[in-house]
């Protein structure tokens, strides 16, 4: 798989297929079987642990959960990365935390603790800390699972926005059909922890494959079966009976 | 019986794996220690946290754990004749074995416990794997001020146990039984030794200060992060400090105390 710099690619799949373990692979948090990630020209997984350390510095990583750090306020959640790894004073850490916050509109949040926070805010707030230190590329980890219209409408537009103001390169891990496509500039399908359609959002659209269709269509049965287990159903009624 | 063996076999090998695992993980936290000298300010944090906060417990305990030895004491000295000697008696229980052991127990209770929730709630709710994605180590900037913390608060909350434990004595000694004030006191500081007494009584709750945290903070790490996963790992983390502090305390006395 190829991710384009300064493009928005995504990654999507059923529920199980690998999509977020792929994430961790291109985060160095899990070790593969066998292939390797390169990221910036560096394999990520031959990298010392200090190299590793500075190649995530300039990745952003959105979790599903937000994974603020609960003891924090919203302004301290942000500031976090820039105080870990810079010098900078702390008007400055002030200036460069109100501009995060407000490029996804939650400067007035400044306060709040996350535990007050909705499920969306608590999203553009992790988002905020995950460009806190200008990443080259940012990773989003299911980013519109759960939300309300109104919350995934604002993520998908600061997602497009933030990837062509700080020309980022980014990753959307999503099994949310419509929202992906439409800010996606290659979509990667996997199933089974194998790729099985790619392309822009139009030659997806107009792939003949049964994976790619039943997965863009919400099929409930094709390739990818309704029913968990192969056992003939005849069969396993009857040996029930029998016990 | 071969089904039993196999089992047992599991068992053991999943034992001591996880021994393997928190040996892995102890060593990784000891090299904290450089990030705590840099920034001060996260041990002291933690020290409120883990020691501050468990002040009420000790004291408390203290104070009922001496009254007590004060009156049991006192009954049984009293068929001696040896009254007097209740001070000595009192100090000594308390400064050699029951405050460093019974302080452990307390502080992996109160404090153990709340370190594995913590952690395992942090595990749980990918705020460890957000650190580690934003290039902080975990285990240096959360896990070992606690550590540190737990290491350095035991054997001040062990030392306050037995001080209080002493004026609990002395209220129902002295106050309540008529036993005299100087002889409790000047008995006492004739024959408290420091070497053999007060300091193997702290080294004995560095000892337990160090496992007690190591298995609470390893438990929190190491928990399936699901909230029963949290609940199991803090029941693991009061019972295993328990029973290796007890276990400790038998092989450190014995080692200390054993050519008297």
């Amino acid at each position: 798989m190829q991710f384009a710099r300064g493009k928005i690619t995504a990654i999507m799949g059923p529920s199980g297929t690998g999509k977020t373990t792929l994430l961790k692979l291109i985060g160095g948090q899990l070790r593969p079987d066998q292939g390797e990630v390169v990221v910036d020209g560096e394999n990520v997984h031959r990298l010392r642990l200090g190299d590793l350390y500075n190649l995530r510095k300039r990745m952003g990583m959105l979790f599903q959960s937000g994974a603020l750090l609960t003891d924090m306020s919203v302004y301290d959640n942000v500031a976090f990365p820039l105080r870990e790894h810079t010098r900078l004073t702390e008007s400055l850490i002030r200036t460069l935390v109100l501009m995060k916050l407000q490029s996804v509109g939650l400067r007035g949040a400044r306060n709040l603790m996350p535990n007050e926070l909705s499920g969306g805010m608590a999203r553009r707030v992790a988002l905020a800390r995950a460009i806190a230190l200008d990443p080259m590329m940012t990773m989003y980890d299911e980013p519109f699972t759960g939300q309300d219209p109104i919350s995934l409408g604002v993520l998908v537009k600061l997602i497009k926005m933030l990837n062509k103001t700080l020309h980022l390169t980014s990753i959307v891990v999503s099994h949310d059909v419509q929202e992906t496509a439409a800010i996606a500039d290659y979509i990667y399908l996997i199933s089974d922890g194998k790729v099985v359609g790619q392309g822009t959002p139009e030659q997806i659209s107009r792939s003949q494959s049964g994976w790619v269709r039943q997965f863009m269509h919400g099929d409930a049965d094709g390739p990818v079966h309704f029913h968990y287990t192969d056992d003939d159903y005849l069969e396993d009624l009857f040996q029930a009976d029998n016990q | 019986m071969l089904y039993v063996l196999q089992q047992l076999g599991n068992v053991t090998l999943q034992r001591l794996t996880k021994l393997g695992r928190g040996t892995f993980f102890l060593l990784h936290v000891l090299t904290g220690i450089s990030d705590i000298l840099r920034r001060p300010g996260l041990l002291v944090r933690q020290l409120f946290s883990v020691g501050v906060l468990t002040f009420l417990i000790i004291t408390l305990s203290g104070l009922f754990v001496g009254m007590v030895l004060g009156l049991q004491g006192y009954y049984t000295l009293s068929d001696f004749g040896a009254e007097e000697s209740l001070g000595v008696m009192v100090a000594t229980s308390l400064v050699r074995e029951l405050g460093p052991v019974v302080s452990a127990l307390l502080f992996a209770g109160r404090a153990g416990s709340a370190l594995t929730a913590e952690i395992g709630l942090m595990k749980a709710t990918e705020q460890l794997s957000g650190m580690e994605m934003m290039a902080v180590d975990p285990v240096k900037r959360i896990i070992a001020p606690r550590f540190f913390a737990g290491l350095i608060s035991m054997p001040l909350l062990a030392a306050l146990f037995s001080m209080i434990g002493v004026l609990g004595g002395q209220m129902v000694g002295v106050g309540l039984l008529g036993v005299d004030d100087g002889a409790f006191w000047s008995q006492m500081q004739a024959k408290l030794d420091f070497s053999d007494d007060i300091l193997n009584g702290i080294i004995k709750s560095i000892v337990f200060g160090f496992v007690a945290s190591w298995i609470a903070l390893f438990e929190g790490y190491d928990a399936v992060p699901t909230s029963e996963g949290v609940s199991r790992a803090t029941t693991r983390t009061v019972v295993n400090s328990a029973f290796a502090t007890l276990g400790l305390d038998f092989i450190l006395t014995a080692l200390m105390f054993g050519d008297h």
